[in-house]
């Protein structure tokens, strides 16, 4: 594998994470991050509808109308996304129905839409697809990191299996009912972001405007 | 290039169009389309099958699990060979060999004009419009002789038609479990109705009072041990109390006259 194409797959993951960085595709984030098996489910989806979404807006890149665009990337997206719903539902059918909606949801996913329009456009389909591949991993990294904290304090288990004995089970585990709730992956991703940025400073965004710093006597 | 284009017609011509021209945006339109509906519907046509059967496994897996006959990776058809599937006229409440069993879909037959009844605004407490003429009855066997009998129920809550199983003994009274697979109720509230403790509590309860009249019901709070009607009552989840009264009303619909109380009438009298 090139160079070059090792820096595509690997950028998203850290430097340049979808979730971490841009902070898009959050919504899905708290859904399917309950426990792993749904998070990694969730992973594959992602990760393959966007890297053939990718390829092959890519391969069409110079004949899309400019007006149209966004209609047709829409268009090839949902058609992905349809058919990566049905081999769930074929394959995978008791973990297709805890992902429910959400697998349609990727249609909205900003990381798709997102990958397509400032990359696949502009990109040879090689590239783009490897692109797309680093994206959904880079997504997929977090949503494994959150469902991990997620499925361990909220249930005491990893894709399961009993780590911690619950309390219900005769163990001493207390878990954490918050956990199995919306709002904690929110603070999950909040602390995670947080600590990216500490690691990588150049990741702090410039802030958009400085408030004013007033004296007691000042009026403003 | 455009000249050896015109030299050599062909039908990719378009191509060379400038991107923003009318035809073309028309031209792309269409294809992207054309080969996204080609491949969807393909794809959709070649996995139809598989689907269809991970549907019926589904179903008959939680059939088995509130008959309490399923482990997690049991084998599902070996374990169901223990259940009888036979077709049950709601009107009459007799046995009915007229729609084969085993392919018989109450929920798709519940939509057929041929198959369904409408239910009269007044009776209709599961909110659910219409019913089949015909219920499959499922009879859990042990050495030959039938120990449960598993409805199909289903009705309103909150959000969303509920569908799922009750299990009664074969005195037709005695409930041993009430399971759903599938509702769409507000995870943590109303869905809290796939709550193992709270599914537990049904065990042992009686649908009917003594005067024959439908007295299973989920009560508001918690039921006080020793209280009047104990068992008949079942503690109302926190926090959903539409879904709570949802599970009531169809569970006083689907086991009144309109729905099983005819056949389990003659089970009563007669046995199985």
């Amino acid at each position: 594998m090139s160079n070059d194409t090792k820096k595509i797959i690997l950028d998203p993951l850290v430097d340049n994470n979808p979730i971490g960085l841009q902070v898009l595709g959050v919504c899905s984030a708290l859904a399917v991050t309950t426990n792993l098996g749904t998070a990694l489910v969730m992973t594959l989806a992602l990760t393959s509808v966007t890297a053939f979404s990718n390829l092959s807006i890519s391969l069409i890149r110079n004949h899309v109308p400019s007006a149209i665009r966004i209609i047709v990337q829409m268009t090839i997206i949902a058609s992905l996304v349809i058919v990566v719903d049905q081999v769930l539902k074929a394959y995978v059918y008791d973990l297709s129905k805890q992902l429910s909606v959400f697998v349609g949801l990727i249609i909205t996913n900003c990381i798709v839409m997102g990958r397509a329009e400032a990359f696949a456009m502009k990109n040879p389909p090689g590239v783009s697809f490897f692109d797309g591949i680093g994206n959904g991993l880079g997504y997929g990294l977090v949503l494994m990191l959150v469902g991990t904290f997620r499925e361990l304090l909220g249930s005491g288990k990893l894709f399961g299996i009993e780590i911690l004995t619950t309390v219900s089970d005769g163990g001493w585990y207390v878990p954490n009912g918050l956990m199995l709730l919306p709002p904690s992956a929110f603070f999950i991703i909040g602390l995670l972001i947080w600590a990216l940025r500490a690691w990588r400073p150049v990741q702090v965004e410039t802030a958009d405007f400085k408030i004013k710093e007033v004296n007691g006597t000042e009026t403003v | 290039m455009p000249n050896d284009n015109q030299s050599k017609p062909s039908a990719w011509n378009f191509l060379a169009l400038p991107n923003d021209s009318t035809a073309k945006t028309f031209i792309m339109a269409t294809l992207v389309c054309l080969v996204c509906a080609v491949f969807v519907s393909v794809s959709a046509v070649a996995l139809k099958p598989l689907q269809v059967l991970n549907k019926e496994l589904d179903k008959k897996k939680n059939i088995l699990q509130v008959a309490g006959l399923y482990q997690d990776g049991d084998d599902i058809e070996a374990a169901f060979s223990k259940i009888d599937i036979k077709l049950i006229e709601l009107a009459t409440g007799e046995y009915t060999t007229e729609y084969d069993a085993a392919t018989y879909d109450e929920r798709t037959a519940a939509k057929d004009p041929e198959l369904n009844v409408l239910i009269e605004k007044s009776d209709d407490l599961a909110g659910i419009r219409m019913r089949p003429k015909y219920m499959p009855v499922y009879q859990v066997k042990d050495d030959g002789v039938v120990k449960q009998l598993i409805l199909p129920v289903n009705g309103y809550g909150l959000w969303s038609t509920l569908y799922g199983f009750i299990a009664l003994e074969t005195d037709g009274q005695t409930i041993i479990g009430l399971s759903y697979y599938e509702h769409g109720e507000t995870p943590g509230l109303g869905g809290e109705v796939d709550n193992p403790k709270w599914k537990k509590i049904w065990t042992g309860k009686k649908v009917y009072a003594d005067n024959g009249d439908v007295a299973i019901e989920v009560i508001k709070g918690m039921v006080i041990p020793g209280s009047e009607g104990e068992q008949h009552h079942v503690d109302g989840l926190a926090g959903a109390t539409l879904t709570s009264r949802g599970v009531s009303n169809m569970l006083e619909y689907w086991m009144g006259v309109e729905g099983y109380k005819h056949y389990l009438t003659k089970i009563q009298a007669n046995g199985v």
